[in-house]
This record gives C-alpha cells, sequence and structure tokens, in this order.
C-alpha cells in the first residue's frame, strides 16, 4: 500500500510492506537511515521520532498509520551545515562514543527542550530515561544537556 | 625560489592532551553517519540464518528444498556448502561455519538463505527442515573438568608453596555471564567482484583477522578477500569472533550478488560470544599485620562450545588471580572447560573482571579478620613499579602507582546526603518503593589490574601509513573505531609530530595496510598511536631533511622565517612512511606460569556510595569514584568517556546483567529482560587521571579502555554488604540476595 | 507491533485506533481506552498517574494507551492494580451490542480477557467517588523500562475502608481480600495489626518463579509493598 504523509517539512508518499513499521519506512523507501533499530521493541530509543509532536519509537509505530501526519527525524532538525543547539551541546561535551544512541538522544533532548527551556537535572535524566547508550555513561550526555538547560538558547 | 612571508601562529589545534572534537561527531549526531546497517548495494540480496533449537543434538537430516521453493530465494546454502576449511575459530579453528554432524550450542547456525527482501529470508529460513535427535546437554562445569572437556588448563606456582600465614580467610565467588550488548547488532555486506573474490565490509574489532578466516573458509586465495572496516555501533569484545562473516561471503560468490545481513537483537544475543561466567575458590594467609604471605586460588571459566578466546581469557583470570598485590607465595590452578553452553570470548575486561570481584571480595574480608581499614590493608600490600609480578614473577617496569591511587581514592570527597531526595535518587526510583528511612548507605572500594595488549608472547603489532596530499596529512590504517575515540586520537597524534592541522584518517582495508591488530586489550592508543607517531615523526624528519628546513606547518617547510617549500610544493612528489610498531616482546610461560608475560599493566581503584533498601533489596548506586592510571591522557575527554562508559557496564555486571540459562538455552535475549542500566541508573562519576611517563605506548600513554570495568563491580557489591550486612558472594547481585 | 517486528505474526487486516476520537474522550470517571499513558500521568487519579509513570519510557507513554494495557493483560501491568483496587470496570462495545464488565471478570488469565473476538474496549470506567488515600508502588530492578516484579495499590477511604491490589503475583491482578477485611476492620492499625495484615498479604499472592525474579522474592516483596503503601495511606 501508499502512505502519504510529511517527513521533516517534505510531503512524501510511501510505499509500505505492510505490516512494517514506520522504523522500516523511513530507512528502507525513504532513505533516512538516522533512526537506528537496535532492539526491535522500543527498549532502546533508538528509533525515536516526533510524530505528530510526540516522541516516540518508530519501530512501534505501524507505517500504514502515519496516513496524514507529520514526523521529524534526526535528519530534519538541522539544515544543512548546521546543527541543532541540542547536537552542538553533544559535540561539545564529547557526548557521542559509537553514535548508534545518538540520534536518538538528540530526539529525547530536543522533546524535552521542546517543553521546558530550562529542565532540571532529574527532568532531563526522566526524559531521557528510554534511551539507552552503552558507551559514554551518560556523562557527557548529562553535562551536555545540563549546560544547554542553564546557559544556552535554545 | 623563497618567499618572506609574515610567520603566522602555527601551532596545530587539536594536538595531544587537548580533546578536540571528534571528526565524526557531526555525522553521527546528524544521522548521516554509515553504519555497517546502513550499507546498501545494487541488485543487493538479504540473507537469513537457520539456527539450532537445541543445545545439542545430533544432526540427522537437512531438507533445504522447501526453503528454495519460495519465490525470491536465491540460495539456501548448507555445512556441505562450505568450500574450503569447514571450521573457524580466534585462537583454535574449532567452530563449524555451518555445523553438520552435530549442534553443540543453543542457536549454533545449521544453514543460511538468501533471498530478495529481507523478511522472504526469514520465512524461508524458517522453513528449512532440520532433522535433530535432541542429546543431554553438558552444562555443568565441574562435570565437564571431570570429563576433561577443556579448552586450557593453567597451573601457577611461584615462591615457597609452604609459606603459611597466622590469618586466614577464604571464600567461594561466582560471576554471571554479562553480554557487551553493543547498540549495533551484527550486520554486514558482501560483494562478489565478479572475479571469484568478495569483499566484505562487516562489524568487527579486527578486519585481518576475519579476512584470514574467510580465505580459510572459502578456499580463496589472500589477494581474493578484502575486509573493509565499516561504521560500527559498540564491540565490547562481542565483535572480535567471527559471526557472518564467512556466511555473507559464501552466499555473496554462491549466488553473485551483493548480499546483507543484519541480526535482530535476540539473534545477536545468540549468535556472539558472551563473558565468561565463572567461579572462583581462594585462600589468602596474612601475617598478623596484614601483609600477604600466600594466595591460592582455584578459577573455572564456562567457555561454552567452542574455543573462542577461552584460552587466552583463562590466562588472564589465573595472571591477575592476585591483583595488584604483592604476595611471594602464590598457587593459582585454572581450567577453562568446554560445555554446551553458549560460546564465550572476550569482554571488556577479559577475565581480569571475574577475578577482581573474588579477589577484592578477599582483601575485605580478611581486612575484617584484622580489624584493618581495607584501604590500609591495600596500601600496605600495593604492587609498585619494581616489584614482581605475584603470579608471573615478570618485574613490572612500567610505572604502576597503585599507592597512589589508593591515597588519591581515598583523599576524594564523598557526597553529601541528600536532605529530602528525589524518589529518582532512592532505590526504587519512580515505583516509589522506599521512603529514606527505608535507606542505609554504603561505601566499597576496589582496585584492580590489566594488562594493556596482548600477552604470553603473542607478536602483537600494529601497521600505520602516513602519507601527504594537497589537503594535508592522511593516516591510514586498519584499525577499528568503535567509539573509543580511536579516530581522534589518531589524528592528535599526527598533528603533534608532523607540526600540522589538517589530518584525517583514512580507513583502508586488509588489502592496503597490514593488520593493526585487534580493537580490544586497551591497546589500540598504544599500537596504532604508536606506529602513527612513528611513521609520522620519520615523514617530518625526511620532509625536512630533504627540502632543507627546521619547521613543518600547514603552510609548507620553513628555515627559520622563511618559507622555502610551500605545501604545493612539497605534494608535488610522493611522501608516505609505513610502520608496524610493536610493542617489548612477551614471553610463552614456563611449566609453573611464570615468565615476561605482559606487554603493560594499569591500574585503577574504585569507591562505590551505594544506598540500599536493605528490605526489599533494591539498590540504587549513587556516585563512583575512581582514580585511573593512564600514563599520559592523550585526550582527556575521551579518557573520560571511557571511564563513565565502563564504569557502568561494571555496575551494570554488579546489579542488573546476566544472561539466564536453562539447560543451555538462553532465557532471557531481549532487552526487555537483559537489562541495561539507564540514564536512572547510573552513578554520578567523578575521575581522577594518574599520569606518570614511562610507558612505551606514544608519549607514555596507557590504553583506558578496561580498568574502569575491572574494579567498579567489586566496589558497587563492597558498599551494598557495607549496607546490608549479606555476604553477597555472587554478582550480578538480585534482590533476593539482599532482602531474603 | 513488537510481535509484528518479532516475526511473530503477520497480519493481514489492521484497524489502527491511534486515531479514533471518541476512544480519546475521558469525561469525569470514564477514561477512553485510547487515552494515553501521558494523559494519565498528567491528569489521572494519584495512584494512577504514579502508575503511569513507570510504564516503559517516555516514548511508550506518548504512544501507548490504558485500553492497550487492558487488551494485553500482562499479569505485570502497571495499571491493572489501581483498576482492581478501585473496583473499575471495563466497557466492550461490538457492532451490536455494549457490555461492560467489572475488572475481575474482564481479566481471566495470563494475557487472557473476556474480550470476544468481535469486540473492543472502549473505556475504563472508575466510580465516580475514588478513595482519599490512594497509594502505587512498583518494584523493579532497574529504574526506568522495567517489567513489575511486584506492584500495588492501597486505598484507604472512609470509615478506614481499605483495599489492596496487586500485580504480577498472579496470573491476574488480585486483591488481598484477607488482608483487606483484616484491616478494614482493625480501626486504627498498630504496628502489630500491620504485622499481621503484610503477613496475610503474603498468605494471598500466588507468584512464580520465573526468570525475572522467584516466588518467595515476589511473595516477600508483595508483604512489604503493600504495608508500606498502607503506612502512607495512614500518614
Amino acid at each position: 500500500m501508499i502512505v502519504a504523509f510529511t517527513v521533516n517539512g517534505e510531503a512524501v508518499t510511501a510505499r509500505v510492506a505492510h505490516p512494517g513499521s514506520l522504523l522500516d519506512v523511513l530507512r528502507d523507501e525513504l532513505s533516512l537511515p538516522g533512526s537506528k533499530n537496535a532492539c526491535e521493541q522500543g527498549e532502546c530509543g533508538s528509533c525515536s521520532v516526533i510524530l505528530d509532536g510526540l516522541l516516540v519509537c518508530s519501530c512501534l509505530v505501524m507505517a500504514a498509520d502515519v496516513e496524514g501526519s507529520s514526523v521529524t527525524t534526526v535528519e530534519g532538525v538541522a539544515a544543512d551545515g548546521e546543527l541543532h543547539p541540542v547536537q552542538e551541546a553533544m559535540q561539545r561535551a564529547g557526548a557521542v562514543q559509537c553514535g548508534f544512541c545518538t540520534p536518538g538522544i538528540v530526539m529525547a533532548a530536543i522533546d524535552l527542550f521542546a517543553g521546558s527551556s530550562s529542565p532540571s537535572s532529574i527532568e532531563i535524566k526522566e526524559a531521557l530515561a528510554g534511551n539507552i547508550c552503552r558507551c559514554t555513561g551518560y556523562g557527557a550526555i548529562v553535562r551536555a544537556l545540563e549546560g544547554l538547560a542553564t546557559g544556552g538558547e535554545q | 625560489m623563497t618567499t618572506r612571508i609574515e610567520r603566522r601562529v602555527t601551532s596545530p589545534d587539536g594536538v595531544i592532551g587537548q580533546s578536540p572534537a571528534r571528526p565524526d561527531a557531526v555525522p553521527k549526531l546528524r544521522g548521516e553517519f554509515e553504519y555497517a546497517q546502513d550499507l546498501t548495494a545494487d541488485g543487493m540480496l538479504w540473507a537469513a540464518t537457520v539456527r539450532s533449537p537445541h543445545a545439542r543434538a545430533r544432526i540427522v537430516s537437512v531438507d533445504v528444498a522447501p526453503a528454495l521453493a519460495v519465490g525470491g530465494v536465491h540460495a539456501c546454502l548448507t555445512a556441505d556448502d562450505v568450500p574450503g576449511r569447514s571450521v573457524f575459530g580466534l585462537e583454535h579453528p574449532d567452530q563449524p561455519v555451518l555445523a553438520g554432524e552435530e549442534v553443540r550450542y543453543w542457536g549454533e547456525p545449521v544453514a543460511i538463505v538468501a533471498a530478495e527482501d529481507p523478511r522472504t529470508a526469514l520465512r524461508a529460513a524458517s522453513l528449512v527442515e532440520v532433522g535433530y535427535e535432541p542429546l543431554p546437554p553438558l552444562t555443568d562445569p565441574a562435570e565437564a573438568e571431570a570429563r576433561d572437556e577443556v579448552f586450557r588448563r593453567l597451573r601457577i606456582r611461584r615462591g615457597d608453596q609452604e609459606r603459611r600465614g597466622s590469618v586466614v580467610v577464604e571464600g567461594e565467588y561466582q560471576v554471571g555471564m554479562q553480554d557487551q550488548a553493543p547498540l549495533g547488532t551484527e550486520a554486514g555486506l558482501a560483494i562478489p567482484d565478479g572475479v571469484g573474490g568478495v569483499d566484505l565490509h562487516a562489524t568487527s574489532q579486527f578486519v585481518h583477522i576475519d579476512q584470514e578466516q574467510v580465505v580459510a573458509s572459502l578456499g580463496l586465495r589472500p589477494d581474493q578477500v578484502r575486509a573493509h572496516p565499516t561504521g560500527i555501533g559498540g564491540a565490547f569484545g562481542a565483535r572480535e569472533d567471527v559471526n557472518l562473516h564467512i556466511h555473507l561471503c559464501m552466499l555473496a560468490l554462491h549466488t553473485g550478488r551483493p548480499v546483507k545481513m543484519v541480526y535482530p537483537r535476540a539473534e545477536s544475543f545468540a549468535g556472539h560470544v558472551h563473558r565468561h561466567p565463572a567461579w572462583l575458590r581462594y585462600r589468602h594467609e596474612a601475617d598478623e599485620e596484614g601483609r600477604l604471605v600466600r594466595v591460592e586460588a582455584r578459577v573455572v571459566i564456562d567457555g561454552g562450545a567452542y574455543a573462542s578466546t577461552t584460552s587466552a581469557v583463562l590466562a588472564n583470570s589465573c595472571y591477575f588471580a592476585v591483583g595488584p598485590y604483592r604476595c611471594d607465595s602464590v598457587a593459582v590452578d585454572g581450567v577453562g572447560v568446554r560445555t554446551n553452553n553458549p560460546p564465550c570470548g572476550a569482554m571488556r575486561g577479559f577475565g581480569a573482571v571475574q577475578v577482581c570481584f573474588a579477589y577484592e571480595s578477599q582483601m575485605d574480608r580478611l581486612a575484617a579478620s584484622l580489624s584493618m581499614d581495607p584501604l590500609d590493608l591495600r596500601e600496605l600490600n600495593a604492587l609498585q613499579s619494581g616489584d614482581p609480578m605475584p603470579t608471573t614473577g615478570q618485574s613490572i617496569d612500567t610505572p604502576l602507582p597503585t599507592r597512589e591511587v589508593i591515597q588519591s581514592l581515598r583523599a576524594m570527597p564523598l557526597p553529601d546526603a541528600v536532605t529530602r531526595p528525589h524518589h529518582s535518587l532512592l532505590p526504587g526510583g519512580s515505583g516509589l518503593t522506599t521512603e529514606p528511612r527505608h535507606v542505609r548507605r554504603g561505601i566499597g572500594y576496589a582496585l584492580g589490574i590489566k594488562n594493556l595488549g596482548f600477552s604470553e608472547g603473542f607478536d602483537d603489532y600494529a601497521q600505520a601509513r602516513v602519507l601527504l596530499t594537497a589537503d594535508g596529512a592522511v593516516v591510514e590504517t586498519a584499525a577499528i573505531e568503535v567509539g573509543q575515540g580511536l579516530v581522534t586520537v589518531l589524528c592528535q597524534i599526527a598533528r603533534t609530530a608532523l607540526g600540522i592541522n589538517n589530518v584525517t584518517v583514512s580507513h583502508v582495508d586488509t588489502s592496503r595496510i597490514d593488520s593493526a591488530g585487534s580493537t580490544s586489550a586497551s591497546r589500540q592508543t598504544q599500537l596504532s598511536g604508536g606506529a602513527t607517531l612513528e611513521a609520522a615523526t620519520r615523514l617530518r624528519g625526511r620532509i625536512l631533511s630533504r627540502l632543507g628546513g627546521d619547521h613543518l606547518d600547514d603552510s609548507g617547510v620553513w628555515q627559520g622565517e622563511e618559507l622555502v617549500a610551500p605545501w604545493t610544493q612539497i605534494v608535488e612528489q610522493e611522501w608516505n612512511e609505513t610502520v608496524t610498531f610493536r610493542h617489548p616482546p612477551t614471553s610463552a610461560p614456563d611449566e609453573n606460569g611464570q615468565g615476561v608475560i605482559h606487554a603493560d599493566f594499569a591500574v585503577a581503584g574504585h569507591r562505590a556510595v551505594v544506598d540500599v533498601d536493605p528490605d526489599l533489596g533494591l539498590v540504587k548506586v549513587i556516585r563512583i569514584d575512581t582514580v585511573q592510571d593512564v600514563g599520559v591522557a592523550l585526550n582527556p575527554d575521551s579518557v573520560r568517556g571511557q571511564i563513565e562508559g565502563g564504569i557502568l557496564q561494571g555496575v551494570g555486571l554488579a546489579v542488573m546483567e546476566e544472561l539466564i540459562l536453562e539447560d543451555g538455552v538462553i532465557l532471557n535475549p531481549t532487552f526487555t529482560d537483559y537489562l541495561l542500566p539507564t540514564i536512572l541508573d547510573a552513578p554520578d562519576v567523578e575521575a581522577l587521571l594518574i599520569e606518570q611517563e614511562g610507558s612505551w605506548g606514544p608519549f607514555g600513554a596507557k590504553g583506558v579502555g578496561e580498568p574502569p570495568t575491572i574494579s567498579s563491580p567489586a566496589a558497587v557489591v563492597a558498599a551494598i554488604r557495607a549496607a546490608s550486612g549479606k555476604e553477597l558472594n555472587r554478582i550480578p547481585v538480585r534482590p533476593q540476595d539482599i532482602a531474603l | 507491533m513488537v510481535e509484528v517486528n518479532f516475526g511473530h505474526i503477520q497480519p493481514e487486516t489492521v484497524a489502527g485506533l491511534r486515531r479514533v476520537d471518541e476512544l480519546k474522550e475521558w469525561e469525569g470517571s470514564r477514561i477512553g481506552a485510547g487515552v494515553t499513558w501521558r494523559r494519565i500521568e498528567s491528569d489521572g487519579p494519584k495512584a494512577l498517574a504514579e502508575a503511569a509513570r513507570t510504564v516503559g519510557s517516555p516514548q511508550i507513554r506518548n504512544a501507548g494507551t490504558i485500553g492497550g494495557n487492558l487488551g494485553t493483560a500482562s499479569p505485570a501491568g502497571d495499571g491493572h492494580p489501581f483498576l482492581a483496587a478501585v473496583d473499575a470496570s471495563i466497557e466492550l462495545v461490538s457492532l451490536n451490542s455494549t457490555r461492560t464488565l467489572d475488572w475481575s471478570e474482564f481479566f481471566v488469565g495470563v494475557k487472557k480477557t473476556a474480550r470476544r473476538g468481535d469486540e473492543l474496549i472502549a473505556a475504563v470506567q472508575l466510580p465516580e467517588q475514588l478513595p482519599e488515600r490512594q497509594e502505587f508502588g512498583k518494584i523493579g530492578i532497574r529504574n526506568a523500562m522495567v517489567i513489575a516484579t511486584v506492584n500495588c495499590v492501597v486505598t484507604r477511604g472512609d470509615h478506614g475502608r481499605t483495599t489492596v491490589a496487586l500485580g504480577s503475583v498472579a496470573p491476574t491482578p488480585i486483591r488481598a481480600r484477607a488482608a483487606e477485611a483484616m484491616i478494614s476492620a482493625a480501626g486504627m492499625p498498630t504496628e502489630a495489626d500491620l504485622d499481621e495484615f503484610q503477613r496475610l498479604v503474603m498468605e494471598e499472592v500466588r507468584p512464580i518463579t520465573d526468570h525475572r525474579s522467584t516466588e518467595e522474592y515476589r511473595r516477600h516483596g508483595a508483604g512489604i509493598l503493600a504495608r508500606r503503601l498502607l503506612e502512607r495511606c495512614l500518614r
């Protein structure tokens, strides 16, 4: 079947191999491999996207269900050659190692700052509780986002 | 013709000692970095693997016809289709590429399928009819040893075996099976070259050894197989062994099409090696002042069905069985057994983690027996530079600041108690199980020691090439970047040695450069960094000498204030330097386990502050302070990243990570039930680095990846013991171990 | 979707309920099946909101619904003890009929409900009056994204009427009736009453040993957790 929706501001139509997930469509049909598959069950957050304003695991969204919806992936958070303040903060803080969790963390952090310009440390951690990182121990990620919360502009 | 140019500031940015941004950070942040998972090729087929549901069974029949009958299926291969050597293996080739007569572990590959799309491949794989005659699996290590199902035995005897101490502490300890669980699962793409050869792009820690095994099993010439480094989502030891590499190449050559495979998570758990579970029996004897007189240790590790790196892991366990302490009467007996449990191999810490839990538990018990402060006991016995290794007798001739680690750790400030802690700071978290009055806080210490580089006489080397282009310098290497920051530090080393800013790293395949060795054993900065440093230094020397200058920078060669050769002129000719760097040689052990076994050592200490709800057995690791011997920190941020990440893996082993087996079958091969620490489980970490020059690594650097994982589990458990009063002889600690 | 991703099922036809607005309606004590845990976390009654906060992760809570949880009927479902503790009912609709089942009739076994194949879970109906004191707790091995080893809701209302509901200790959520009866009759409970209450809870639960925990620990944890939640209600 064909699904028509908006991705990163652009109207797209995609072939959906039913009953595949939104993550499958993003990666396989729309050449947006930024969202990652690491667990197939919404337990790691590497596939996080914003769907109709809400942060969700795209591996748990049935592709057919996004007809008419609006999706933002990591590829859509900053223009070419630019970085979103979250991305810049993470780069400065050394919060990227293997990078597999990074797009999901970026999306969760962007969602957090969309709701609150100065989240507390606890709010930062609760917002990222659905994103697993195996490399960094989360330390640099927390420092990046705490820095953004207290000092940076969003 | 020379030109007078005003001298600009020309020391490069991003040299050693700084923390320049990773060159791959932006692509990773933008989701543009290419991982093996993301690779595609025109005409690509997808592969799937048929795996054994039994831990042990005879294969009576294999019928691939039902799979081949599915539309879109291009191939279904079995053991009979392996063109070359039927087995593979890192140390001993004993593992079948595809099981032929018998399966020896749950999940062992029996057949592989290539089809037009992943779903078809999976469906076809499910239709392959394998007739199994299940056999009783051997899963008990004690029984395995009794039956002489053994990969390796190691016997260490050092010093006067009759020495006895007046204070004796005995204990038995157990370490469960941890999994590396890197976020990126196994993935790869094999592309046939049309003339009988193949290019392999697959997740790996060591492309040259993959290539060797592919060549052997495909019966090809070495020049026909090229293994390419690819983007990889973490490793931690899971990527040293071959898993899908030979399968992909077989299917690619058989079908004549590129073939891709990505393991889903459950298959990943089944498809790679795990940390060896261990059973440890110890006897520590000391004098009345607390000086260690004798240590006896019995080490059993379960290697599972195939050899993998069990031999080396066992060696590590035994050689580090005493820990960073002096002791002149030592007896260690170790065995790595073969069972029908899932194969075990490399995981960060590589055998040193398991014994550390045991010897540090022993040291705490010894301190208690002597009514001594646990750190005082450790400091009294601290192993230092110039001392002999207690197990091997090797004189430690690089810095080993054990005493400084202890003293610095002791001095680090403890966190204040929080008066009205948010629930996320309490055991139980948002589960709201626990109020402050239910909490006991415990503090625990542990030290650990690890070798750096490969040991026991292994010819450990890395090759790197530095060359010049119009845009600057390039470091060519086959060394794998798994996320640790090797790409950053190689640039820093080259910048420092060459004096120029514009340096990039180029990952090249096995046909273009010789081996960099494995990204493991905390060795890559020292080995590949060492090769890069030497190559860059030699290159600079040759350029200056040839062009008559005393200084090189991005503009070119200078003689005093004069630019004698601009960059464009320099690169009119080819400049490259290839160096194969080796660490000081090591030796195989003699019949008592003695010898110059290791290339280098690093010591680290951890202090854990853990809040425990003793009635429910729930814990919250509040903080871990650490002091680590790093030689010289070439990139402080990267070092800190390795420490924080390694510590959290140690926390995972201490309190939540374990593969649960029943008759050789993994019961929890998913992220729902194999629990990785989340951000809400992560302690605050404060790290102090001890820098002492003297190691043979570039600029005196030591590897830093493993020490954080070695003693953090022991420190966490020591803290839980202090809070709960429970003995806790196994890790991971479960709530019922504390509460019941 | 997890089952689809694992390749365990390949449904030919799927009805997506995400945008059926009626299911998202929340009127007073009637919560539409399509109401997400995120909304419940911010607007729900205290103990249900606390339970919502422990469901999965922020991503899961944005998409997961109370109806979805009911449909799955995992013994460990975090929203279920609350429904049992307040005697909620579940509204089921089909083309031709609507019926309402008490929670105890709805949950039939491990991942089994009384919902017929042609029925949709339409809403959860809570009582108009909810007990003044209500406390939730969940024992899990890590601090986020964890399946409950034991979860529990204790409520205390007028005249000391106490209800105790637990999950993960039986095939379905259960009420610890004997413990409830005993403590409800006790007036202002003493330490000895609380000890007895804890003991009765431990007796009434029927936990199993699986790869996540042991029968012994679940029994022990149920007693401790229920007691602590009751103590909170009594403050």
